[in-house]
């Protein structure tokens, strides 16, 4: 029940901090803090104390909460919401990014700030509906649903070319999620066909055996929706002018949590659903990661716009996820799952800061930008920070999933290996070349701007925090993931070359 | 006939009377307010009836009209589709002159759309589609008499009197091949008749040809954009909604009940001719800057989404689950398009060309009126299919029905269709969110709360719809059984 309050928590949060503008139009941003944080509470609070032991549901030992309540008895759809590790984590992680795009709207959002916050708090509880339903239908709803209040924060507070971006943002979105829509109705039939009743929940619809004609078609059905929010090559073209046409908070939920929905569907669904082809499939799928990873990152190295360039570096990580998920042992699921947590960390951060050089300075152009370090030195160093931290810097959340993913993908796909990893140089040319540009050279001295405040500070310090313990200290994480990464483990068709590593080893591997 | 009888055909009864009424009326005394009023309530009541006549239900009243749960579900439908049109269009009416007819007319044209909802009989299906075009051709021209609503009308006298004879001059040779003109008795007729053979084919073309035009399935569809541009928005919503749905539930009927689903080609065409009016008329609608053309091909796409039902009941094992959502499609369908052109109606103001509303109009129209640019969006997007609206649960529907019937054709141009139609119903969001200093001359809306709160009223069916559709559910699969 709590999880469903959680998303009605945050929905009203919205309705709310939509109203308080007519009071004071200061009070929308306190107003959407406060729903956040009290969710947050709400959440941690409503944990069950011993998490392994509190087995509350018959039907799987690792669900910390499941609720089902009958909803459209019809179709077999009921509103199915658990959560597990993962979910735990991804939600808290939600919540936690919601926090930074709120603190980086602060000052930036002038126009209508009640509506701007709604949106905000709603594209949240749209995140966190994805990340605990766990009836196919339920979740379908609530990937589409959050679509349109991101759809309306690009639309109305983006930047110039914000038609354009939001609008093909939504198209591919919608399209793909139409042939997810497909997948998921012609399962259920299958479903029907094989217990004699339609049903919509997970947990009915696993463990099909489906003809593997049907079964390939709708795997892709699957695949390509949440490729194309991954986003993987050659399904990203909307990212970059999504991201970069963004306001800073919406660029910072997308970066930050709307492509983990994909990667987490691929986790979630994807391959559980289907693990025979799946498995057949995984040397495309690992194929257009490393693609990815490649392409992401020369196209970063090409950009002059701050924003865009940060997008295109998301591509490329968001490669090694694919990669981690595909390679398909401990080691590499391990890393994706790492990836997906500091992936949205860094690059919120990253967001933030462009967003924060674009409102004191106008422009998102790098070439009209150097010498900032000696203007801002603070915002210099928190760029630096987060640049080091993109491009895997040992000791930082991100290296140690980068070099997890690497290290179980070598197992499977060592060619592979050698040329994604390549993406850990190109990283480090395109972070340190955005620097450069940006922060060293000689300053414009006509040039004023303030430095950062203690808000935006103190939300760059909490991510580095979270950013340096997830990059020493990665075992809580991987503990919370573990019964995720088992279970798909335990779905591997046939013999898995699995580096049979304990987990401890992993998380000292750094 | 028996009280019985006259119990099933309640709401045509009080349609009829209240007609009369209405006359009588305005006879009496001119005042536009009063017969408005007085048309709404006879239509809520006309709706109300259907709920005693299913008491009688079902039953045969004489050969013409059959009245079963099916026929008394529409007619609920069509009558409040045609009360809320009566209401939205007192403003719009007030201002021409001798304006009292237009209830009247509007009534007759519900009738028509109930008899089509009773056919099971060829005499009473043209009876109905009579009786509504011939009200819809007066009611398109009749309140604002300028150019374009009279270029509109008789645009649609003349093609659509053509399609009517093309359809009477099919059933004329059915009836020569067959001897007879109830629905199943020409399944019968069909089934036995060795002689005659040769007209069938001619017969069929007709008949499908002069009610595919009333639907506007591609490619009968020319009329389309110039009548619902012409017409007064409500009388547009009112023919977007209930004159096509009409048509689809007598078409559906007279394919199930002379089980013209033997006949493959006839159903393959029909799936061809679904396909079309998918594709076609979602391409056609990104090209229009006129939200009332734009809606107009967007209904176009919509009647070929519907026309899948057509193409999933051809194996009777899924006959039950299509039925079903042909209706709750059209439930859905005729809510939001009246929702949709209501808004409309609200939103233009301006006397001289309120037909023609272009997206610059509702530019800017979140910052101006929130409530009337809300309720739009959530007009829009169920038109769109999005979830927690009636129009996606709809979508679904179909999506199930297709599925159950591997017609993957179908399903992907159905998908195709949906993901281009995304673009033009969020253009018009799109401009709705624009910023006050990027829009040009303001445009004034008008104030009519009883319009407002009609379409909050329409905005919530539709959003009860998409979240809570459980009941109307069941109560569509106790009908079907």
């Amino acid at each position: 029940m709590s999880m469903l309050v959680l998303i009605l928590m945050l929905l009203a949060g919205g309705l709310l901090a939509w109203q308080s503008e007519r009071i004071h139009p200061n009070l929308p941003r306190w107003t959407a803090l406060a729903a956040v944080v009290v969710s947050l509470l709400f959440l941690l609070g409503s944990l069950p104390a011993g998490q392994s032991s509190l087995a509350v549901d018959p039907l799987a030992g690792h669900w910390i909460m499941h609720l089902k309540l009958a909803w459209m008895p019809r179709f077999g759809i009921a509103l199915e919401l658990a959560m597990d590790g993962l979910s735990l984590l991804l939600v808290v992680l939600t919540l936690l990014l919601g926090l930074i795009a709120i603190a980086s709207s602060w000052a930036e959002i002038d126009f209508k700030p009640g509506l701007f916050q709604a949106n905000l708090l709603w594209t949240l509880a749209g995140v966190c509906g994805v990340f605990l339903a766990l009836d196919l239908f339920l979740f379908f709803l609530f990937w589409e649903v959050m679509l349109i209040p991101m759809y309306l924060l690009i639309a109305i507070w983006g930047h110039e070319n914000k038609s354009y971006a939001a609008m093909k943002f939504f198209i591919f979105t919608q399209a793909s999620g139409l042939l997810m829509l497909l997948a998921i109705v012609v399962l259920a039939w299958q479903g029907l066909a094989a217990n004699g009743q339609l049903s919509f929940s997970y947990f009915d619809l696993l463990g099909l055996t489906l003809d593997p004609r049907l079964a390939w078609w709708t795997m892709l059905g699957f695949f390509l929706a949440f490729t194309v929010k991954l986003p993987a090559f050659p399904f990203h073209t909307w990212l970059p002018d999504a991201h970069t046409q963004a306001p800073t908070a919406g660029s910072v939920l997308l970066a930050g949590i709307l492509l983990k929905t994909g990667a987490y569907g691929l986790l979630r669904f994807c391959i559980p659903l289907f693990p025979e082809t799946s498995m057949q499939f995984a040397p495309i799928a690992m194929g257009l990661g490393v693609a990815g990873v490649i392409y992401g990152a020369v196209l970063a190295f090409a950009q002059s716009d701050f924003k865009r360039l940060v997008a295109y570096s998301s591509v490329s990580h968001m490669g090694f996820v694919l990669l981690g998920l595909y390679a398909w042992n401990q080691l590499a699921l391990q890393g994706a799952v790492m990836q997906m947590v500091a992936h949205g960390v860094s690059t919120a951060a990253l967001f933030m800061l462009a967003g924060a050089l674009q409102h004191r300075l106008h422009t998102r152009d790098m070439g009209r930008m150097g010498g900032l370090w000696h203007q801002a030195p603070r915002m210099g160093a928190c760029a630096m920070f987060f640049a080091v931290a993109s491009l895997g810097l040992p000791g930082l959340g991100n290296f140690v999933a980068e070099f997890l993913v690497l290290l179980g993908l070598f197992a499977v796909q060592p060619y592979l290996t050698a040329v994604a990893a390549l993406g850990l140089i190109t990283a480090a040319v395109y972070s340190l070349w955005m620097l450069q540009q940006a922060f060293q050279g000689a300053p414009d001295e006509q040039r004023k701007m303030p430095d950062f405040d203690a808000r935006e500070m103190f939300a760059m310090a909490a991510m580095m925090v979270a950013l340096l313990w997830l990059g020493l200290y990665p075992q809580p994480v991987l503990d919370l993931a573990q019964p995720v990464i088992e279970s798909l483990q335990a779905l591997a068709p046939g013999a898995n070359a699995t580096v049979a590593l304990a987990p401890g080893a992993a998380g000292s591997s750094s | 006939m028996t009280a019985m009888d006259f119990q099933a055909l309640l709401p045509l009864l009080v349609l009829a009377s209240g007609a009369t009424l209405l006359m009588l009326q305005i006879a009496w005394i001119r005042n536009p307010g009063l017969t408005g009023a007085l048309a709404a309530v006879i239509l809520v009541l006309a709706g109300l009836s259907s709920r005693f006549a299913a008491e009688a239900a079902p039953l045969q009243v004489t050969p013409l009209l059959l009245a079963d749960r099916y026929a008394l579900l529409f007619c609920t439908l069509f009558c409040l589709a045609g009360a809320v049109t009566a209401l939205l269009s007192r403003d719009y009416v007030s201002r021409g002159d001798e304006p009292e007819e237009f209830f009247l007319l509007l009534v007759l044209a519900t009738m028509g759309a109930c008899v089509l909802a009773y056919a099971v009989h060829v005499a009473s299906l043209l009876l109905g589609l009579e009786l509504l075009s011939v009200s819809l051709y007066t009611l398109i021209a009749y309140p604002n008499k300028s150019i374009l609503p009279l270029e509109a009308a008789v645009k649609y006298l003349v093609l659509s009197g053509a399609a009517s004879a093309t359809a009477l001059f099919g059933f004329a040779l059915l009836y020569s091949a067959t001897g007879t003109l109830g629905f199943s008795a020409i399944g019968q007729g069909l089934g036995e008749t060795s002689t005659g053979q040769s007209v069938l084919l001619p017969a069929a073309v007709m008949i499908f040809a002069g009610l595919a035009f009333k639907l506007s399935v591609v490619p009968f569809h020319l009329w389309t954009p110039d009548v619902y541009d012409g017409a007064p928005a409500p009388v547009t919503g009112f023919l977007a909604s209930v004159a096509k749905g009409a048509v689809f539930v007598v078409l559906l009927r007279l394919f199930l009940d002379a089980d013209l689903f033997r006949y493959y080609r006839l159903v393959e065409v029909t799936g061809l001719l679904a396909i079309f009016s998918m594709i076609m008329g979602n391409l056609l609608a990104l090209l229009q800057s006129n939200i009332k053309r734009m809606l107009a091909y967007s209904s176009i796409a919509h009647i070929g989404y519907l026309l899948i039902v057509l193409m999933v009941c051809t194996s009777s094992a899924n006959r039950a689950l299509a039925v079903e959502a042909a209706i709750y499609y059209l439930v859905a369908y005729t809510a939001t398009t009246i929702a949709a052109f209501g808004l409309l109606t609200l939103i233009s103001c301006d006397p001289s060309g309120r037909e023609n509303i272009q997206l610059q109009q509702v530019s800017g129209l979140f910052w101006r009126q929130p409530l009337l640019a809300c309720l739009m969006m959530v007009a829009l997007l169920s038109l769109a299919g999005i979830p927690l609206t009636a129009g996606f649960i709809a979508k679904f529907y179909l999506v199930n029905a297709a599925v159950s019937g591997d017609h993957w054709v179908l399903l992907f141009s159905l998908v195709a269709g949906s993901s281009i139609g995304i673009y033009y119903y969020l253009r018009v969001i799109y401009y709705m969110t624009r910023r006050p200093e990027e829009h040009g001359a303001e445009h004034d809306t008008i104030s009519d709360w009883q319009g407002r709160i009609l379409s909050g009223l329409l905005i919530a069916s539709i959003l009860l719809l998409g979240v809570a559709p459980e009941s109307l559910m069941q109560y569509l699969r106790a009908i079907l059984q």
